[in-house]
């Protein structure tokens, strides 16, 4: 296994400011940072966020980030889609309360493991549960911004049509990005026209729609911890080797 | 103490226990791997701890259950920020496997079925302070869970409990494991917050 350090930025708090907010579904917000001194990263890796408040009591929480770093007038921004936890301590607070041009801290880029190397040329299969779409979407952005040609699906698991994050720009990716096939599994209510009834991700989805084991696909899963448990199952059955199946899933962050 | 969060008051605090920095409670239990969850059958799994002189000291499934049983009633502490108080455990402690294992080493390698490794002191697994666990709040620990054994040391953050542990390799000289080599820290107490190289 390759052997490499992250930055040093990469280990020290800085402060990033609010500059963009987009309403990506009713509960999901993307949050615009610009942060001066960030170092670059992954597809895939993370941030963390801190917060202070006014008697000094402090709550950090990670969140991936969604797509390459965009140049700003004032220096690099990075993107993260922030998925409100009910009941939540800290993703309640960005989606409603940080405002524009506030301060935030953060530190990153994190997490060497659930990365994909644009250099890469072996197929990619993406399954997503929910805002796990968040680390997957940014390989698909950087799939496009780096002009790989690596042939990508994306398996995207939804309860309904209205939860579904970045729908607008997935729709044009599939139709613009040659190379990417992207299939739905809504586990609530289908949209209008929709062939076959909501249901829970199984084989039937992951063999119809991914990369078989042959092709040796490299796999990203990230979901709730039920569903990656259960696609990763399903991969592993269907004779894909664990060590090419990567996963992430999420605790109760909020 | 950073930049104050306008508007950001946190939770009510004032009944809250003490955590390591940084850390919040939760009462459920959350999973954290890198890969698909390995399924071990109890006919095959073995537990393994190899000395630097190449020794070896084996113990099957019905040889574990045979040892003296610990329940160590621990907090544990995730470096994903949450902590769970007041867990119950059931394993054998290591100090009862590295018994007779005749060795200067000071480092260990934990592998696990599925290919993950962590690294810790050796001292850190004596001392009452480290188990080979396979039952939880009663049950046998579930297969997400890191089944049918993890290991347990809970004074550091808990990637170094290794699920899934099929052995030691007692080492001379400080390996990095899985997590160890893509950045994070080397040892991981929670209580010194040692959650990235450079912490």
């Amino acid at each position: 296994m390759a052997t490499s350090s992250p930055p040093r930025t990469a280990n020290r708090w800085q402060v990033g400011r609010l500059v963009e907010r987009r309403v990506e579904t009713p509960t999901a917000q993307t949050l615009v940072l610009e942060v001066p001194d960030w170092p670059g990263h992954l597809p895939g890796q993370h941030v963390d966020l801190r917060l202070t408040a006014p008697d000094g009591y402090q709550a950090a929480r990670s969140y991936s980030i969604a797509g390459p770093v965009v140049n700003g007038p004032g220096g690099p921004r990075i993107e993260v889609t922030v998925q409100r936890v009910h009941d939540g301590e800290v993703s309640p607070y960005l989606i409603d309360v940080f405002g524009d041009g506030d301060p935030v801290e953060v530190r990153g880029p994190l997490g060497g493991w659930f990365i994909w190397r644009p250099e890469e040329t072996a197929p990619v299969q993406l399954v997503a549960g929910g805002s796990g779409i968040v680390p997957l979407m940014a390989m698909i952005r950087a799939r496009r911004a780096t002009g790989s040609k690596a042939p990508f699906r994306l398996i995207y698991s939804v309860r309904t049509p209205g939860d579904v994050i970045y729908a607008d720009e997935l729709r044009r990716r599939v139709r613009d990005d040659f190379g990417l096939d992207i299939a739905y599994v809504y586990t609530r209510e289908a949209p209008e026209g929709w062939r076959g009834e909501p249901h829970r991700i199984g084989l039937a989805d992951v063999n119809t729609h991914g990369w078989p084991p042959d092709l040796e696909p490299l796999t990203y899963v990230c979901g709730p911890t039920a569903f990656v448990e259960t696609v990763a199952d399903l991969l592993v059955g269907w004779g894909h080797p664990s060590r090419r199946v990567k996963t992430e899933r999420f605790g109760p962050t909020g | 103490m950073g930049i104050v969060s306008p508007g950001f008051q946190g939770r009510p605090r004032t009944q809250e226990p003490a955590l390591p920095p940084g850390q919040y409670l939760t009462e459920d239990f959350p999973v954290l791997s890198a890969g698909p969850t390995p399924r071990v059958s109890l006919d095959t799994w073995e537990f393994v701890i190899a000395a630097e002189n190449g020794s070896e000291h084996r113990w099957s499934w019905q040889e574990l259950m045979a040892l003296p049983q610990e329940t160590p009633l621990v907090d544990i502490h995730c470096v994903t920020r949450w902590s769970k108080l007041g867990t119950t455990w059931q394993g054998v402690s290591l100090d009862t496997l590295l018994a007779n294992v005749d060795t200067g080493a000071h480092f260990a390698l934990a592998y696990s079925y599925g290919g993950y490794t962590t690294n810790l002191p050796l001292d850190d697994l004596r001392g009452g302070r480290a188990w080979v666990v396979h039952t939880f709040d009663g049950a046998p620990l579930h297969a997400e869970h890191g089944g049918p054994a993890r290991l347990l040391v809970p004074h550091l953050y808990f990637w170094k409990s290794a699920k899934w542990v099929r052995g030691l390799r007692l080492k001379t000289m400080d390996e990095p494991g899985f997590w160890e080599t893509a950045g994070y820290h080397d040892y991981g107490d929670p209580w010194r917050e040692q959650r990235y190289q450079g912490d």
